[in-house]
């Protein structure tokens, strides 16, 4: 077993090469924090990207900020912090719900594994800040793609084909992100005691108002007790955020709760709250409890995912709460998990798709632990792989 | 004018044309052939008018059934196919070839849902941008990217060409704003991507989709996201001594964490163009315009725009108008939204470029722009999309006067060589098509561009769809296929080499 731990993109290309030319597969690890998740990746070697680290490029004014791969996420958002900006898709951190601490993560990761946080719907994820990419492929060879320019469709869009790859298609080494100012403050809207579907309801009205709801999820009773240290135990908590500047918020809590006040008891989450409680949303904390348990996330059209998962109670015992205005839903199961059988209802309620993303090795070496791809699609996307990474040597099985 | 070199056109294809015009007759019966020359005239050229070419056939079809026939039939028979929208690109994408069936997509014009409660519509590719606002306004929806071609262009085009607008920098291009697609393979298969939900199972094949100007698929279907509209808007029109400052004050403004929903600068040449044009009140004794709207809740906006006063009047503004409703708004935009045609009233003809440079190089590349406009002897006006650093130099000549048109065009590659030398890039949203595809290497290495090919050959790997765009040279997909392995040099040494 060999690890490699190059400290350059020269080094990095070098690695590939040889592995290429060994046709021995690596493992892509940046600090391995969301190491587990996909199917136990079937190589004898490693790249450890950790080394390669440190911001490039930040001018705060351009809103654009270049790092190495492995640079911390936590170490850029400190930065960001600095000038008050952010990277408005909240990458969550796998960390704490996988059993390892939180605060690890690199950007490379954050990119492979397109991540996003519950601002998802007003402000994309991985996939909609990247601006370009350095990378190597299984070819051995180091390209780039994109800029560091916000507006640009000179050639194809390879740093979003890269997004959500799992490192199965090239290794990052260098990657420029838009950034963009922070919001000054923030407050949520809570409605209390409201059953998935008037929930659901309740998100779709908030979200399609002028209130601007960056964010809006949905705990049942059995979840309320698990975030802001159990300041929320009780009835079910359906959320509501508003970001930006003072006024703003003020005056769009108003317009929120003339809106909905009906719908049920109202109560305020002031900023320390707010930000406390959306963060532990955004990671999956509720979850966060030191098992192996099975934990899904599952992506539908937002109206349909409370109707899938009362489909899904008669089957299986699941705990679940909800993000995107209901469209993202994180479940715990408490038995082995049926893949084909929860797949099939998410295909009967309209479609989307779901990720195993925490279980035990076993489970995961017996899961479809992504969304199979069936017939020409399935087709096409391994044509895509075969192109960037002929031999297989990039993290072979773990998509698979 | 010399014009880009095209694929060669294949003889066998165009001696079996007769046939292949009746095959396409049985596929899409009725009106949906066009075979006839003074016919297919209306569709020799897209927006980019310099450069026209009579296709092999035109071909309207109205099913996705269709147009699934129509790629299976072209594959199986080696026949190249260019698809088309509406024909507004401004780079070529929609160029036909002698030899290729045009695929045009404009009886594709239907909404198939719209759905409030997730905020989205499905519509069929031939929909017009403005169309899919036009379908959920009195809801109080709208859809974001909005192309100055919003009344005439397609859905599917801004998917194929992944276009922007004035209000991308706060709302995004349409690669933020699309959210699922139906496409046809060139083999006949139709696929799905994404949908109402988010994010991509497996490979974010819908990113590499959007904005691959029509080399890998045919959209048929396309589910966008739609946004509330937002309470309200005022726009600020502020005048500057020089671009220096002007430029200052766009960071400043961003600096204060203020995002608005459009920022467009002028430069003098084209104020006093769209002041000629339009008589919107611009001040005609500045260096720089700068156009600032924000939008949002109305305590927002009353909130945030004394500050973007402030900030002006810091950088030295000279004039500083706030619109009082929303008349005088669209007063303020007119002139902005005329600029092209406005400038196409001082001159005979004008070159419309698409450069994007970090905003922080506008002086510098403005002042070299003065140059270059010195050295070729022709005008230069400049609008830019202030907020995201997207330039669009438009270059006055004449095709009538001998050379102009090279002139200009020589003129058109250096500006984009200076926009990839202070760090930008080639083409902020109209596309490399045809007119920027020989100035590819200027930005990419060979690898660089071969690996971009190779995602052409995962899906068109006999390069049929759309061939002599984007890319100065495609190679054969078999060939792309080598691996020319090194073993690495000498940065690991202990690892066991041959």
């Amino acid at each position: 077993m060999t690890t490699f731990t190059p400290s350059s993109a020269a080094e990095t290309l070098d690695a590939l090469q040889w592995a290429v030319s060994e046709e021995a597969p690596l493992e892509i690890i940046g600090h391995g924090s969301k190491r587990g998740i996909g199917r136990p990746v079937q190589s004898e070697h490693a790249i450890d990207l950790s080394g390669l680290t440190g911001v490039t490029l930040y001018e705060p004014e351009e809103l654009v900020l270049s790092a190495r791969a492995g640079t911390p996420i936590a170490e850029i958002e400190a930065l960001l912090k600095e000038h008050r900006q952010e990277f408005a898709f909240e990458p969550m951190d796998y960390g704490p719900l996988l059993g390892s601490e939180p605060g690890r993560g690199t950007v490379g990761g954050a990119l492979a594994a397109n991540l996003s946080g519950p601002r998802r719907l007003k402000s994309g994820a991985a996939r909609d800040h990247i601006l370009g990419v350095h990378a190597v492929s299984g070819r051995g060879e180091a390209f780039k793609s994109g800029g560091r320019v916000v507006k640009n469709v000179t050639g194809y869009d390879l740093s979003k084909g890269l997004a959500g790859s799992w490192g199965t298609l090239a290794v990052v080494t260098d990657l420029t992100f838009k950034v963009l100012p922070a919001a000054e403050t923030e407050k949520s809207f809570v409605i209390r005691g409201l059953d998935d579907g008037p929930a659901a309801f309740a998100m779709a009205a908030g979200m399609g108002s002028s209130a601007e709801v960056s964010s809006a999820a949905h705990l049942p009773p059995s979840v309320t007790g698990r975030v802001l240290d159990g300041a929320l135990k009780g009835p079910a908590s359906t959320l509501l955020r508003l970001e930006g500047f003072g006024p703003s918020v003020e005056y769009r809590l108003k317009t929120l709760t003339g809106l909905l006040a009906a719908q049920g008891e109202i109560e305020v989450l002031e900023q320390a709250q707010s930000r406390q409680v959306w963060r532990e949303i955004r990671d999956c904390l509720p979850y966060a409890d030191g098992t192996s348990r099975p934990v899904w996330r599952i992506s539908m059209a937002p109206s349909q995912g409370w109707k899938m998962v009362a489909e899904l109670r008669l089957h299986a015992g699941a705990d679940v709460f909800y993000d995107w205005q209901g469209g993202l839903i994180w479940a715990r199961m408490e038995a082995e998990p049926d893949a084909e059988g929860l797949r099939a209802l998410i295909a009967h309620f309209g479609g989307g798709h779901a990720t195993l993303v925490r279980a035990s090795v076993p489970v995961r070496a017996a899961t479809q632990v992504f969304q199979p791809q069936a017939g020409a699609l399935g087709q096409l996307a391994g044509r895509l792989k075969d192109q960037f990474d002929p031999k297989g040597i990039l993290n072979p099985g773990r998509m698979g | 004018m010399s014009g880009p070199v095209m694929p060669a056109a294949d003889e066998a294809t165009l001696s079996r044309r007769a046939e292949i015009v009746a095959d396409m007759r049985v596929i899409v019966p009725g009106e949906g052939v066009v075979e006839a020359e003074h016919a297919m005239r209306a569709f020799e050229s897209d927006g980019l008018t310099a450069y026209r070419q009579l296709p092999l056939v035109v071909v309207l079809p109205e099913t996705t059934a269709q147009v699934s026939r129509i790629l299976k039939y072209c594959n199986e028979r080696n026949i190249r196919v260019v698809p088309r929208g509406s024909g507004t690109s401004l780079s070529g994408g929609a160029l036909p070839l002698a030899d290729a069936v045009l695929l045009v997509m404009s009886r594709f014009n239907r909404i198939l849902d719209i759905d409030f409660a997730n905020r989205t519509v499905t519509a069929q590719p031939g929909v017009t941008n403005l169309g899919i606002t036009k379908a959920v306004e009195e809801e109080g929806f709208y859809y974001a990217p909005d192309p100055s071609s919003q009344i005439a262009c397609s859905i599917g085009g801004n998917v194929a060409e992944n276009s922007g607008g004035v209000h991308c920098l706060k709302y995004g291009l349409t690669a933020n704003n699309v959210l699922g697609l139906e496409m046809v393979l060139i083999d006949g298969e139709v696929i799905r991507l994404g949908g109402k939900h988010l994010d991509a199972e497996g490979y974010d094949l819908l990113g590499l989709m959007t904005g691959s100007e029509g080399l890998l698929g045919v959209v048929t279907e396309v589910t966008v996201r739609i946004l509330q509209k937002p309470e309200a808007a005022r726009a600020m029109l502020v005048g500057f001594p020089s671009s220096e400052q002007a430029g200052q004050c766009v960071a400043d403004i961003i600096g204060a964490g203020i995002v608005p929903g459009g920022m467009e600068m002028m430069d003098r040449p084209a104020i006093h163009a769209a002041e000629a044009f339009v008589h919107a009140g611009y001040p005609l004794d500045v260096e720089a315009l700068l156009i600032v709207e924000l939008d949002g809740p109305v305590a927002e906006i009353d909130d945030l725009i004394g500050e973007v006063e402030r900030l002006a009047a810091q950088n030295g503004a000279t004039t500083s108008r706030i619109s009082t409703s929303d008349s005088e708004r669209a007063i303020f935009w007119a002139g902005r939204k005329a600029a092209f045609p406005a400038v196409g009233r001082i001159s005979p003809d004008y070159y419309c470029m698409d450069g994007t440079i970090p905003r922080k190089e506008l002086p510098t590349v403005l002042a070299r722009m003065r140059e270059l406009s010195e050295k070729y002897g022709l005008e230069v006006a400049n609008v830019f999309h202030a907020g995201d650093g997207n330039l669009h130099p438009l270059i006055l000549y004449d095709a009538n006067k001998p050379g102009e048109l090279d002139r200009a065009e020589a003129f058109g590659s250096d500006i984009l060589r200076l926009c990839v030398e202070v760090g930008g890039v080639l083409t902020g949203e109209h596309g490399v098509g045809v007119e920027k595809r020989d100035l590819m290497p200027e930005m990419f290495s060979d690898i660089d561009l071969n690996q971009q090919i190779r995602v052409k050959c995962a899906f068109d790997p006999e390069h049929l769809l759309n061939p002599g765009k984007v890319f100065p040279q495609l190679h054969r997909c078999a060939e792309m296929g080598r691996m020319h392995i090194s073993r690495g040099q000498v940065a690991f040494p202990d690892i066991p080499r041959f």
